[in-house]
């Protein structure tokens, strides 16, 4: 006996040791259960970020858009007829973009805030020519929205004057690359020869194909927005707070927000969808799980009902008894988690071994968070106190005359 | 302290115990009365039925009488919760039963040290001297790490004895304590609660339904169907 440690420690501790067989079996039950839910857990999380990630890759997180043109209704009367045709949205500027720069760069929410002049143009290259986006960017502010300068498989993110960056696809299809030529026009008829400083692959066929990047002034000189933007691009450091965000900063500034959640509005009905599935996956394991270590224990109260009744004769009270067997499942939860986490690690282990790309790289890149084993083995634990408050209480009120008596 | 000591260590007033109720109501003690002095060796005998193991379970506090008072050394109990008869229990009763007396998942010692550990909350060294001290008084010094299963019927009963007197209470009751053990076994268990007895004055009261047990008693309460029919110094 261990001096520091309080009687029912000690009894709840003797008790699940004598029952061994018991003990292992509801231990390893748990540690199964545990496993499926960390294991679930840690895929999907691991699942979702990547996605995320993907789809986040060519996207800012909220962009501010000027807000939509609109026609002044005349007041209809007897003598007119009022028709009322919805005006066509020219490209425009966003007012008093550098103070709006400068103000939002200020909000803690906000990590980086990257002003863009963006809009339609053609890339022409001998008898080829493509529909493309034309983007102004400033390189240091929009690689910090979107890694641009990482996702460079040729030259580099340079975008000073006559200087473009475009996608693998888009050079593939003018068959140009690095050092090559390559003429921009818009339908406005502005057109400016660029020389090919880099290719980049953002992971979409689409945006490889269509997007151009050019410095701010090119693109503000192309577009007739001199001296104006098109759209400021937002990166945040919480994802999830998007769409709040952006309908604070539409309130606030009367700019058209767009976030990435509303922008794949069907993305994350999936990405939820997909939640709430594992949550009530995850939530009837939980209760198998409590069932399981409550029946253990039920048995194990009727199978120390003499063993209780003695205790209670010789002076245990009621909170004790009630205490042991709480501490009992309690104890099963704890290290039925921590076998749990053990077999769920070992689990994420093989997934990554298996599951590659036919590269030969990790599908995706999944982990066990020491804060998910953390939240494992306490949920285990208070799930086992839970389970065990029916038994401890049967054991708690176990009449000592009837219990010694058998 | 003048008045701890003339109080008896157990005095009943007219017990009564019925269990259900209405038409079905029946009645088991008649109105007991009963007084216990400190160094008593008495025994507790009637046919199967009479009521005996539903006085002792009341003497020991595992039930509350329907009627009457009980004093355990003049304290009243009628009046405590469940933990405040719990926690006299533990202090001033100890229990030696006829089956399943040890708890097997501990040792002799510590199933010796279980009342202490009970009422102290942890462990301590002092605990263990003294299970170790009433082990040796109980002829098992070398048995004192061995798990309570390992030990013969005897052996057990001997642990139960030292265990009933960890606390060292004032009254000791013994159901039927040597009930499953052999003639020579019984003789010596019995020998045993004798010279605590003497020794450390402690009150015995013993349900028995061996005559020849009984007659070694210093006094003898026969209780026939819920009344206490006898009760007489032996020998008479």
């Amino acid at each position: 006996m261990q001096p520091w440690m309080p009687f029912e420690w000690i009894a709840a501790v003797r008790f699940l040791r004598e029952g061994r067989m018991q003990s292992v079996l509801i231990i390893v039950g748990v540690g199964v259960g545990v496993a499926v839910i960390v294991f679930m857990s840690a895929l999907l999380s691991g699942l979702q970020s990547n996605l995320i990630k993907r789809t986040l890759s060519s996207q800012a997180h909220i962009v501010l858009l000027p807000s939509e043109e609109s026609a002044r209704p005349q007041v209809a009367n007897e003598h007119t007829a009022l028709l009322l045709q919805k005006q066509a949205q020219r490209l425009r500027s966003i007012d008093q973009w550098q103070q709006l720069r400068d103000h939002l760069q200020t909000w803690p929410e906000i990590s980086a805030v990257s002003p863009v002049a963006s809009g339609p143009a053609f890339a022409v290259r001998g008898e080829a020519n493509k529909s493309i986006t034309l983007l102004g960017i400033v390189p240091e502010r929009y690689d910090q929205i979107i890694s641009l300068s990482e996702r460079m498989t040729a030259g580099e993110l340079r975008v000073g004057a006559g200087e473009t960056v475009i996608g693998i696809e888009l050079a593939k299809d003018l068959g140009a690359t690095v050092g090559d030529k390559l003429r921009v026009a818009t339908a406005a008829g502005a057109s400016e020869t660029l020389t090919i400083t880099g290719l980049f692959d953002l992971g979409n066929k689409g945006v490889n194909a269509r997007n151009v990047y050019v410095g701010l002034r090119t693109a503000q000189t192309l577009l007739d927005l001199v001296g104006g933007v098109s759209n400021i691009d937002l990166a945040l450091y919480d994802l999830n707070l998007a769409e709040t965000l952006a309908l604070r900063i539409a309130g606030e500034t009367g700019l058209t927000a767009d976030s990435w959640i509303k922008t794949n509005a069907q993305f994350v009905t999936a990405l939820t969808s997909q939640s709430v599935s594992s949550n009530v996956i995850r939530f009837f394991i939980g209760l198998s799980v409590a069932f399981g270590i409550a029946s253990v224990l039920v048995v194990s109260v009727i199978q120390r009902s003499k063993e209780i009744g003695i205790l209670r004769a010789m002076g245990a009270t009621q909170a004790q008894m009630l205490r042991i067997f709480l501490l009992q499942g309690g104890i099963v939860g704890f290290f039925g988690s921590l076998l749990g986490s053990a077999l769920a690690w070992s689990f994420l282990l093989l997934w990554q071994l298996m599951a590659r790309n036919p590269d030969g790289t990790p599908l995706f890149v999944i982990g066990v968070e020491p804060g998910l084993v953390a939240i494992a083995a306490g949920g285990a634990s208070v799930v086992g106190i839970i389970s065990a408050l029916l038994p401890a209480r049967r054991a708690a009120k176990l009449d000592p005359v009837e219990a010694i008596r058998g | 302290m003048a008045n701890a000591v003339a109080n008896p260590v157990l005095q009943l007033a007219g017990i009564r115990k019925s269990y259900g109720s209405g038409e079905t109501e029946s009645e088991i003690l008649h109105g007991i009365d009963l007084r216990l002095e400190r160094g008593e060796f008495a025994a507790l005998i009637g046919p199967s039925g009479s009521g005996k193991s539903t006085l002792l379970n009341l003497i020991g506090l595992l039930d509350r009488p329907s009627g009457g008072q009980l004093f355990i050394d003049g304290e009243e109990t009628g009046r405590l919760d469940d933990t405040g008869l719990t926690r006299l229990r533990g202090r001033r009763i100890g229990f030696v039963f006829q089956h399943h007396n040890l708890i097997p998942a501990f040792t002799a010692e510590e199933n010796v040290a279980m009342p202490l550990l009970v009422a102290q909350g942890r462990p301590d060294t002092g605990m263990f001297v003294k299970a170790g001290k009433l082990l040796d008084q109980v002829g098992l010094a070398d048995r004192k790490k061995y798990l309570a299963n390992r030990l013969s019927g005897g052996q057990q009963q001997r642990v139960a004895i030292a265990r009933a007197l960890a606390m060292s209470p004032s009254l000791v009751l013994a159901d039927e304590p040597t009930g499953n053990l052999d003639t020579h076994s019984a003789d010596d268990v019995f020998a045993l609660m004798r010279e605590v007895n003497v020794q450390l004055k402690t009150t015995f009261l013993i349900v028995t339904h061996d005559p020849r047990l009984a007659h070694r008693c210093d006094r003898i309460i026969e209780l026939i169907d819920g009344t206490i029919v006898a009760d007489q110094p032996y020998p008479p």
